[in-house]
């Protein structure tokens, strides 16, 4: 299927036509097995209602999570990294010229010596 | 159409220098100038673009008596005016600035109005868009200083045009400062590189290197502000700073401002010097591979960090700029081998210019959805947004396209070019393919952090009156959603179009040596 669609990339090949076909069967798929569900539940009942532990829905927006509290794990195990990587980004513009003059004396010492 | 080259470049300094004549005549005369310089600028762009890439690279000799007479018969062959030379690589970054502006523009009719000071800001706009033009086709070294220094000096006031009690003053006079000191730096090496060979045009320099120790010095003088100005770990502190305070508009064009340095970085390593590294191609290439991967990972996992929605943005350019130096790096990294170099070097640097098209068009949208949130919210901060796709459903859709787009997840056109990356990189160094791979799912997850933060969730009473942008806003949103699309559903015709012939153009360096002094 060399097409106008399909792009090479040294080692393969990529279609989007084809993943757009894959994508709308898992869909079509998803939706067949979503109907088969069960219909006979009580709207606006405690069936209808998400779980949350056993807690009441949060009203007015109550329940939205912060940004900040995301992808805690993460940074907590990221902690050694960020330790040393985010207090070098001061926002003093002098420590901003340094890492500049840093670079470009090590550029100096690589190109001296190609 | 024979003085395309020079109106590139002439329409929005024309339209910068008029702009506080026709803004006296009131804001609607200003729009619609803005609006027509817009489209006149963008349309001379593309229609250049389309010539280089139907008949090849374009030559243009200011103050000639032929628009493509390089060597005047007493110049003794040296190219003494200054020349224009847009080859297929200018042409790809013609293509960016002419949509990236035009989309800019039709947001910012809108986005902006509000502000005081319009004159001045449109004449810096089309200023900054007139240096970029300029520093992607002019084939002389001290011109390309020049419209640097355009950039720069536009860019910075831009940054600082909001005032933000002092902060975006503060993030652009740092802007303006890095970019005087890196100025400099490249004015000292023209310097020396016009003490030792009596020329400014960059295909005479490349005939005539010698690649002598000042020579050396010089290299280091031009790569090292380039990749500073283009985002590059660990360069990069600027960009946050920078790009979180400046209009969404004006971020949006800051990024193809920076990848105007990154195509001056590629310049100066394969055109201006390629043949005399040849035996340093691997250290270069790595060279730019060390900082495309410190700028990938350094990038993204200092933007999972953020909850300012446009510092986080910010993040993830210096992180997608690192996709590009990576892709490119290996390229120079082979170049000494042709065998490398047509099995995988070719495809990754493909892959890496291919992945600046498309950074430029989902980035930009994403600066611009950031935009039309503060816009109707009146802030960036993630933890207090939420509940707006029930009021701003286009804005969403435009946001999850650019998201996916640059999470690197198919259709889009991020996937594209990011595959060609992972492919051709694991061929040269898995390792690198692999560090690739996790930023993308990082990338992801932090696109994911943003969706939920700003979009989901029940309604917030704070932002009851939020609604959808105005139209302006919402076409230029939408244009730039629809390259997207497009550039993922058929990214063939681009690669044989524009990116293929792109990377010819830096590879096959003596094509643009031969294109001002002859000899073919």
């Amino acid at each position: 299927m060399n097409t106008v669609w399909t792009m090479t990339t040294g080692s393969g090949t990529w279609n989007p036509l084809l993943w757009l076909l894959a994508f709308a069967v898992a869909l079509i798929v998803s939706l067949f097995i979503r109907s088969k569900g069960r219909k006979d539940y009580k709207v606006d009942s405690g069936q209808d209602m998400p779980f949350i532990s056993g807690n009441d829905e949060p009203k007015n927006g109550g329940g939205h999570i912060p940004a900040s509290n995301m992808y805690w794990g993460f940074l907590e195990s990221m902690k050694g990294y960020y330790k040393r990587v985010v207090p070098l980004h001061t926002g003093v513009v002098t420590d901003y010229l340094i890492w500049f003059v840093g670079v470009m004396a090590l550029t100096l010492v690589i190109g001296l010596m190609a | 159409m024979r003085h395309l080259p020079a109106l590139l470049v002439a329409t929005p300094l024309f339209a910068a220098f008029f702009m506080p004549l026709i803004g006296r005549a009131g804001q609607t005369a200003r729009s619609l100038w803005v609006l027509l310089a817009s489209v006149a600028t963008s349309t001379v762009g593309l229609l250049l673009a389309w010539k280089v890439f139907t008949t090849g690279t374009v030559l243009y000799v200011f103050g000639a008596a032929a628009a493509g007479q390089a060597l005047p018969m007493d110049s003794g062959g040296i190219p003494i005016r200054i020349i224009f030379e847009v080859d297929a690589l200018s042409a790809l970054m013609v293509v960016i600035a002419s949509l990236s502006s035009l989309a800019v523009t039709l947001y910012s009719l809108v986005a902006d109005s509000k502000s005081s000071g319009q004159d001045g800001f449109y004449s810096m706009l089309f200023l900054l868009v007139a240096g970029i033009f300029g520093m992607v086709s002019t084939g002389d070294l001290f011109n390309f200083f020049v419209f640097l220094e355009i950039t720069s000096l536009s860019g910075a006031a831009l940054v600082a045009f909001r005032i933000d009690k002092g902060v975006a003053v503060e993030a652009g006079l740092k802007y303006a400062l890095l970019s005087t000191v890196g100025a400099l730096s490249i004015l000292i090496a023209i310097g020396i590189l016009f003490g030792q060979y009596n020329a400014l045009n960059i295909a005479t320099l490349a005939a005539r290197l010698q690649f002598t120790m000042l020579d050396k010095v010089a290299l280091a003088l031009l790569i090292v502000p380039l990749a500073m100005k283009c985002g590059a770990v660990p360069m990069h502190f600027w960009t946050p700073d920078a790009y979180s305070t400046a209009p969404s508009s004006i971020t949006a064009l800051l990024v193809v401002s920076s990848q105007a340095s990154l195509y001056g970085l590629f310049r100066i390593l394969f055109s201006l010097y390629g043949d005399v590294l040849q035996f340093s191609w691997l250290t270069f290439g790595w060279f730019l591979i060390i900082l495309g991967v410190l700028s990938m990972f350094v990038g993204v996992t200092m933007a999972i960090l953020q909850k300012d929605v446009k510092r986080l943005m910010a993040y993830h350019a210096v992180s997608q700029t690192g996709y590009m130096l990576l892709g490119v790096g290996v390229g120079l990294a082979v170049l000494g081998n042709r065998e490398a170099l047509d099995a995988y070097g070719r495809t990754a640097m493909a892959g890496g210019l291919f992945h600046i098209l498309n950074h430029a068009m989902y980035k930009g949208l994403l600066f611009l959805t950031a935009g039309a949130i503060f816009y109707r919210t009146g802030t960036r901060n993630l933890n207090k947004l939420g509940g707006l796709g029930h009021t701003m459903p286009w804005t969403m859709v435009f946001f999850m396209i650019g998201a996916l787009a640059i999470a690197g997840i198919p259709p889009f056109n991020g996937f594209a070019s990011k595959l060609l990356i992972y492919e051709s990189v694991f061929r040269f160094n898995p390792f690198l393919s692999i560090i690739a791979m996790i930023v993308s799912i990082l990338t992801l997850a932090s696109f994911v952090k943003v969706f939920h933060s700003m979009f989901m969730g029940a309604p917030k009473a704070e932002y009851a009156e939020a609604r959808e942008v105005p139209k302006s806003m919402l076409i230029g949103m939408g244009f730039l959603a629809v390259i997207v699309v497009v550039t993922g559903l058929m990214p063939r015709p681009f690669i044989d179009h524009m990116i293929t012939p792109a990377v010819n153009a830096l590879v096959d360096r003596s094509d643009y040596i031969v294109a001002i002094l002859g000899g073919k």
